[in-house]
């Protein structure tokens, strides 16, 4: 008889096979400006909710400045750490061996001689953070990217992301591998890395966020540009490169 | 690979600097980026005017200033203008048009400046340039104090012999630029005089 754990399992990745079927839209160079938006109302929306919900937790700009740099560095490690065994997996669905293997190692040495991932010592050693995903891995097997959406909470993605990140979610090896105490305190080390990247970035989160005549305009397309980007899709990159002879300046 | 510390400048870069000055003086007009060598010293010496004022540790204010007059010397003002103004710049007057690239100019010295403070005890390394259409593009890795380093691109055209665009981590900057100033018309129903009045206080 299969497990509750088993059929949370099964249905997400149900219902991913279904929305990736769905994803059947324009490339990032096909659509104007590389941006794919027909739930634009309803991401619109979302996206009030996560600026009010930022204000409410930060009060308009990052609070992480007051954690002593140590701390931070050190939740910082620990996330990328429990983040590994996920990446290895990745890599190795994306045939990315060398990358899988480098980071096999980089996980059996932080969490050794790293203090169970609370110092970088792989990183001295050559073998710096290489982070993946399972967006990533649909990325690499050819799935499009479909449209963009803004999620509750965890803000800007794109159809294939979002399933990524359920994929992701329910296959983490280390919630496999773990007791029980200790999977909830990886997972509250994982949620304290976001709050430190918010206030690492908060003076150009701010700026886009509460500086901009349009935040959600301005938010989907710097994540949009960035996603790619850290993808390797030259497609959008490609479309939006300006010939510096190819427009009328008269007048300038 | 060079390095740009805040405090030293790199003997090759000084001397770098030194011949363009000359060449600056030469030629009596902006210096013209024909080869990917000069396009590389055009990025080293306005990496080493903003080290420079960033250096001199004045209020922000002062440094804004300066960014800004550092931007028009290095920048190809109305090729920058013109991209973020887009297909509404075919109902501009030629009075709006010239309006808008000195705003513009203001706002991004601004913008951009605000965040310069974080580049103190940081550098950026030239990577190296290669020829792209009707440009150079030029490949540096920013490392920034407590962060690890990325990646920012320069482009400057070939013609011009200016810095016109750059991406940091793929974030194209005259795409998003353009991105806000639609906002900022659509904000106001489209009126040209009100975007750029906005534009004045923004950033």
């Amino acid at each position: 008889m299969p497990t509750p754990h088993r059929m949370i399992v099964c249905v997400t990745l149900l219902v991913a096979s279904g929305l990736l079927a769905g994803c059947a839209v324009p490339g990032p160079g096909e659509a104007p400006d590389g941006i794919y938006d027909p739930q634009e109302g309803p991401n619109r929306r979302v996206h009030a909710f996560n600026k009010r919900l930022d204000t409410a937790l930060t009060g308009g700009g990052g609070g992480g400045d007051a954690v002593p740099f140590v701390v931070r560095a050190g939740i910082e490690n620990m996330a990328d750490t429990l983040s590994l065994p996920q990446t290895v997996a990745n890599q190795v669905l994306q045939l990315r061996l060398g990358r899988a293997t480098r980071n096999a190692a980089r996980f059996s040495i932080n969490a050794t001689v790293g203090l169970l991932g609370l110092l970088d010592p792989a990183e001295a050693m050559g073998l710096p953070e290489d982070e993946s995903d399972f967006g990533e891995t649909l990325y690499v097997w050819g799935f499009p990217e479909g449209a963009y959406i803004e999620l509750p909470v965890t803000g800007p993605s794109t159809e294939r992301d979002a399933v990524g990140m359920a994929v992701d979610l329910v296959t983490n090896p280390l919630s496999y591998w773990l007791p029980a105490p200790d999977k909830y305190y990886a997972t509250g080390v994982r949620l304290a890395e976001r709050v430190l990247d918010r206030s690492e970035y908060s003076e150009q989160i701010d700026e886009m966020l509460y500086g901009s005549a349009d935040s959600y305009a301005q938010s989907r397309t710097i994540y949009l540009q960035n996603r790619r980007y850290e993808l390797g899709d030259e497609s959008a990159a490609q479309a939006d490169y300006m010939d510096p002879e190819a427009l009328d300046t008269e007048g300038f | 690979m060079r390095h740009f510390a805040t405090d030293t400048m790199t003997r090759r870069a000084m001397i770098g600097g030194m011949l363009s000055a000359g060449l600056l003086i030469a030629l009596g007009t902006p210096a013209r980026a024909a080869s990917a060598m000069q396009a590389e010293s055009l990025v080293d010496r306005l990496v080493g005017d903003i080290n420079g004022v960033i250096s001199t540790g004045a209020s922000e204010q002062q440094m804004i200033a300066q960014f800004d007059r550092i931007f028009r010397s290095y920048g190809d003002m109305s090729y920058i203008a013109a991209y973020v103004m887009g297909v509404e710049a075919r109902r501009a007057s030629a009075a709006q048009k010239k309006a808008f690239t000195q705003a513009f100019s203001s706002y991004i010295s601004r913008k951009y400046g605000k965040q310069f403070r974080k580049f103190v005890g940081g550098r950026i390394d030239v990577q190296g340039t290669k020829a792209v259409k009707n440009a150079y593009q030029v490949s540096t890795l920013a490392y920034l104090r407590g962060q690890s380093p990325f990646d920012v691109t320069f482009f400057v055209g070939e013609k011009s012999g200016k810095f016109f665009n750059m991406y940091v981590e793929g974030v194209n900057m005259l795409l998003t630029e353009r991105t806000e100033i639609g906002s900022m018309l659509d904000r106001r129903g489209g009126n040209i005089d009100a975007m750029i009045a906005d534009l004045r206080s923004a950033g």
